[in-house]
């Protein structure tokens, strides 16, 4: 039989037996949301694994059901006896239809329609008093021993029963259901049953508890039983029907056994106590040259060798077996949805846990769907929006520091946020203001609650708001985290991070005053020894160590220091010789400093004790061969706690949007001398690159120097217009692109790089120079690189462009920022590029001019602004006023897909990064197009 | 040696099982010549000296981590909890393993004595002037011949955060 076929078999008779019970649990406690949320899970699982193994019959009677219990999760429909009988009936049928498929591999055919309307009229409310037989219909026989016996004969009956079906008008038709589950052939030998069971018309809603088990409709009652048992027993067979079903517990749950975890943990201690011992044993054997014991203890050795591999073996499991379903789901899915998906996996022998990955497996699933069906788009709107046709679902599973990462990434149209607070407002999970001070990552996390899903439409793929909180409640139990990034039209990544509790890891064992610690070795890079007599020799900066690697500084931490371990042996030791680890965290490459370094060992990660948790530098600790306890080193926890670095970590995100607010007066500048007097500085963002030019290739032409660069002639513009350039040597030179179009600036020397608050505190006098600022403690003076600009464009290139622009009236530009430094500098800019550019320094000026009558074609506003800020400014504008149809590009340091979007609902047309030169010219002429497309 | 003097109102007061119940059983341990009990059945394990792994940055009180049979055990230095001064390093000691919560800890102790069994006529709570360290890991006393025996209360010995507000 096929392996997924048996399985989900298992599977599926398991989540069956749990549903019996907790329907009868539910009937019990009608008012306990969450046993029905979890029936309503099971039910959902039983239809989506239905689906994507193409059992059509199967998965209709699961999606009849769900509607049904959908309805009463939302308190659409109460939960009544008669309803709950439906749903067993259901689920019976299901039974029955899963006894077939086990035993001839295919579904019966035919299908089960009355079932089904009776469900779907459930689903309406309109199933209200139904006559007792309909009520209590007879629960379909078992489908035990027939199953396999009858499976010849059974087409026929079932044909017949279809015929019979179709002959009869459908929902109207009371008795009907009695018989429409009966897919087996002993109809009529059951069928006088339920004549006989009370009719179950009493109200089980009364949270009584012990009245309600005591009136207990006989058909419910023992399928408690029945489900208890496991089996695939048909639930009003009763008594003799549980001992068929246990007599066929089907050949397929014969072929594994599911063992409690315990037990195999139990067992893996007995080994490695085991290991030990032998250790120990061949430790003393090794010291006796002579012994009959050798040639059996080698035995022993060899079979506890085994063993231990065996019972790890046990534990362990490659991710693709997770993973096996899926690229099946995913086709299906992609013909059901008209997509063309195509499927990566990446990382699949990534090791993990039996435990974790059971756990992990209905997640994945689950948002591999949801990725399919809510992340991609269809491939005509994917064209439309410039992608391929096909879209792409990347699994991506892989160690990290302590822990399995599996990524979950589509490059879809990202998750709609705007329809996520739409949704949550409808839901009454947040009111408007609450949404209003959220941020995008937080409105997010609306997607993990339950009944929650921005599906316009309840497909019977996804979008009924099981998944993501189910995904979440399963990552978390295990311990782990899951991480959703979005960008709004490139796609979203669900990052799962999941402990490397109990997986087993390589480690690097070192020893650091004394003390042998664990580094796993996933993030070891390299080992480098240095000492007074090797090439590698560690200096310090201020008595922080670091070392000089392939000319590279690698920032180093000590380990002696960082765990604050006193050395009793002397600190002049380590100075002689230490040895470094080489570790990478992401990006972030660092050297650990400890003493000794030994050899690498196989460990099985055990979780430290909980009062130890809040230690970040450990993973985990262990035991060694030895039989000594050993701490494992969380190189993600020495990364951040001695590195500045931003590590991306759901935490840090606070603190981030803490330090653009800091950084946002801040900028890069370039530092540089030119000339005489004090240093000079230009935006860095303004400079394309910095070049060394070989005075000997610089021309001359129309009696100005000029340079051959990148297949063009590029002008040399001196900051001091007496400068005469030498005839050899080399200069550097600043490099200022527009387009296909490069300026070069001659300068002496290049200094520095600095972030500094640009402060400008002098007016400058002289052209070409914007101010005098203090810049890394010096006077320095601010260049208005727009000048040179317009320097070398008017001499060079400025009759032609002058020309282009005379054909058509200048485009009016308003530019509004409250900073007098980004007014001087774009204004020439923007004039340079041929715009007609006011400027006024608050909304409030420029709301003015709107007053006074003026006209203009775009208008370029700053966002953080005393006063109105930018938003308002653009609201102002957008509503009512004259300019409500002047295209407006906003200008802000924060270029976030959250700015974007606030921007956009503000009125914005266009969104640009400060500093960015291009993109403004872009945004600018894009935007005027565009208006003049509409127009 | 009055028993009546026991106010009634203590056995319930802790509504421990120490107290409902006629006799228990408890292992008895010195510390800095001070007699202290753990119920016996809360006792896993009794071990001579032990080596113990150093755990950096971790409380005082935690001494380190050791191998049990393949499980590893956290090692509370029972003297630092109690806000005594550190065993001398010349005198090995003993430990008492316990569970708590599936989690095993070794309780470090000077020395582990026998099993008594003692009857709740001989219990007392704690005094009142008693060290408020001293009183937050106790259960009571237990009036011996010649000595007094502090009933350790295990969950409390082991809950670390009550110590930074101590």
């Amino acid at each position: 039989m096929d392996d997924l076929l048996s399985e989900f078999l298992t599977e599926t008779n398991e989540n069956l037996s749990v549903l019996d019970v907790e329907l009868v649990r539910l009937e019990q406690n009608p008012n306990n949301p969450e046993l029905l949320s979890n029936i309503f899970r099971l039910v959902h699982t039983i239809k989506g694994t239905c689906g994507f193994l193409g059992l059509p019959r199967l998965e209709k009677v699961a999606h009849a059901s769900e509607n049904v219990l959908g309805k009463f999760r939302d308190g659409e429909l109460t939960i009544n006896p008669e309803a709950v009988s439906l749903i067993l009936q259901a689920l019976d049928t299901i039974k029955s239809l899963l006894a077939v498929l086990e035993a001839t591999e295919a579904e019966p055919p035919g299908d089960d329609l009355p079932l089904i309307e009776r469900l779907n009229l459930c689903a309406e409310g309109k199933l209200g008093g139904p006559a007792p037989a309909a009520a209590a219909p007879p629960p379909p026989p078992p489908p035990t021993a027939p199953a396999v016996a009858a499976s010849e004969s059974r087409p026929v009956t079932l044909d017949e029963l279809e015929a019979l079906w179709n002959s009869t008008p459908g929902p109207n038709d009371i008795p009907a259901p009695a018989a429409a589950p009966a897919a087996g052939t002993a109809v009529a030998t059951r069928a006088p049953e339920p004549v006989e069971e009370p009719a179950p018309s009493q109200d089980l809603v009364v949270p009584d508890a012990e009245p309600a088990a005591a009136k207990m409709p006989a058909p419910v009652a023992p399928m408690a039983n029945a489900g208890g048992s496991g089996g695939g027993s048909a639930g009003g067979g009763a008594a003799d029907a549980g001992a068929e079903a246990a007599t066929k517990e089907s050949a397929v749950a014969a072929q594994t056994i599911r063992v409690n975890v315990d037990l195999l943990e139990n067992l893996m201690t007995m080994v490695s106590e085991l290991v030990l011992t032998r250790n120990q044993l061949l430790q003393i054997l090794r010291s006796q040259k002579e012994s009959e014991f050798a040639a059996p203890l080698q035995r022993l050795n060899h079979v506890t060798s085994e063993l231990q591999e065996g019972v790890m073996k046990t534990r362990m499991q490659p991710i693709g077996n997770a993973w096996a379903k899926l690229p099946r789901l995913v086709r299906d899915l992609a013909h059901e949805l008209n997509k063309k998906i195509d499927l990566q996996m990446l990382g699949a022998d990534t090791e993990l846990d039996r435990q974790v990955l059971e756990l992990i497996k209905d997640p994945l699933t689950h948002m591999v769907r949801n990725s399919a069906d809510h992340g991609l788009e269809i491939p005509a709107e994917r064209l439309k929006s410039g992608k391929s046709e096909t879209g792409r679902i990347t699994l991506n599973a892989y160690h990290e520091g302590g822990h399995i990462i599996i990524e979950i990434q589509d490059d879809g149209k990202g998750l709609a946020i705007d329809r996520i607070k739409q949704k949550a407002i409808q839901n009454g999970m947040a009111s408007e203001g609450e949404l209003a001070s959220m941020t995008d990552q937080q409105i997010i996390q609306f997607i993990m609650k339950p009944g929650f899903s921005t599906a316009a439409k309840v497909t019977n793929v996804s979008g009924r708001g099981v998944g993501m909180d189910v995904v979440k409640t399963n990552i978390e139990k295990i311990g782990g985290t899951i991480e959703i990034k979005s960008v709004q039209g490139k796609g979203s990544t669900f990052v799962i991070k999941i402990p490397l509790t109990l997986a087993i890891v390589s480690a690097l064992i070192v020893e650091c005053a004394g003390e042998r610690f664990a580094i796993p070795q996933i993030s070891v890079v390299e080992l480098v020894r240095a000492a007074s007599d090797s090439e590698h020799t560690i200096e310090r900066l201020k008595g922080t160590p670091v070392l000089r690697l392939r000319n590279r500084l690698l920032p180093l931490v000590s380990l002696q220091q960082l765990l604050r371990l006193d050395d009793s042996e002397g600190a002049a030791k380590t100075e002689d010789e230490t040895f470094i680890v080489v570790t990478q965290v992401g990006t972030y490459t660092f050297g650990i400093m400890v003493d000794r370094v030994f050899d690498t060992e196989e460990i099985v990660v055990k979780p430290v004790a909980p009062i130890l948790r809040h230690i970040e530098m450990f993973s985990g600790n262990t035991i060694l061969g030895d039989g000594s306890v050993i701490m494992i080193l969380d190189p993600n926890g020495i990364a951040s706690a001695t590195g500045e670095m931003a590590m991306g970590e759901a935490a840090g995100k606070e603190t981030t949007a803490v330090q653009t607010q800091r950084q946002e007066d801040k900028m890069a500048l370039l530092l540089f001398r030119a000339g005489e007097g004090a240093p000079k500085a230009v935006p860095l963002s303004l400079v394309a690159r910095l070049e060394d030019v070989d005075l000997a290739t610089v021309e001359l032409s129309n009696g100005l120097p000029v340079v051959q660069y990148r297949g063009k002639l590029m002008p040399l513009v001196p900051i001091n217009p007496n400068f005469v350039i030498a005839n050899e040597g080399r200069q550097p030179v600043l490099v200022f692109a527009d387009g296909d179009r490069s300026m070069g600036l001659i300068v002496d020397e290049i200094v520095d790089i600095v972030e500094e608050k640009l402060n400008v505190q002098l007016a400058a006098e002289r052209p070409g120079l914007m101010g005098s600022a203090i810049i890394a403690g010096k006077a320095t003076e601010v260049i208005d690189a727009g000048f040179f600009l317009t320097q070398a464009y008017k001499d060079w290139f400025g009759s032609s462009t002058q020309e282009g622009f005379e054909e058509e009236k200048l485009q009016r530009v308003l530019l509004v920022d409250d900073s007098p430094f980004f007014r001087n500098l774009l204004t020439p800019l923007l004039s340079v590029a041929g715009y007609d550019v006011t400027a006024v320094e608050n909304a409030g000026d420029a709301l003015a001019l709107c007053e006074a009558g003026e006209d203009f074609d775009v208008i370029v506003s700053d966002i953080e602004m005393p006063g109105m800020s930018g938003f308002d400014f653009a609201e102002a504008v957008r509503h009512g006023s004259r300019w409500h149809r002047v295209p407006m590009v906003a200008l802000s340091s924060h270029a976030s897909a959250r700015d974007l979007d606030r921007g956009r609902i503000a009125g914005f047309n266009d969104y640009v990064a400060k500093f960015d030169r291009d993109a403004l010219l872009f945004a600018l002429q894009q935007t005027l197009t565009e208006q003049k497309g509409a127009a | 040696m009055s028993n009546a003097k026991l106010p009634s109102t203590v056995r319930k007061s802790r509504g421990d099982d120490i107290v409902v119940s006629g006799n228990q059983d408890f292992v008895t341990m010195t510390i800095a010549d001070q007699m202290f009990g753990i119920p016996v059945l809360q006792v896993q394990d009794v071990l001579g000296h032990q080596r113990i792994t150093r755990i950096p940055l971790a409380p005082p009180e935690v001494a380190g981590s050791l191998n049990l049979r393949g499980r590893i055990v956290t090692a509370i230095d029972v003297r630092l909890r109690l806000g005594l001064t550190g065993r001398p390093k010349d005198k090995p000691g003993m430990s008492i393993v316990v569970d708590l919560r599936g989690e095993l800890y070794s309780l470090m102790v000077d020395s582990v004595g026998e099993v008594l069994s003692l009857t709740k006529e001989d219990f007392e709570r704690n005094p009142a002037t008693l060290d408020p360290r001293w009183r937050e890991v106790s259960t009571g006393i237990y009036r011996l011949n010649g000595q007094l025996m502090v009933v350790l209360d295990v969950p409390r010995l082991l809950n670390f955060t009550t110590i930074e507000t101590a």
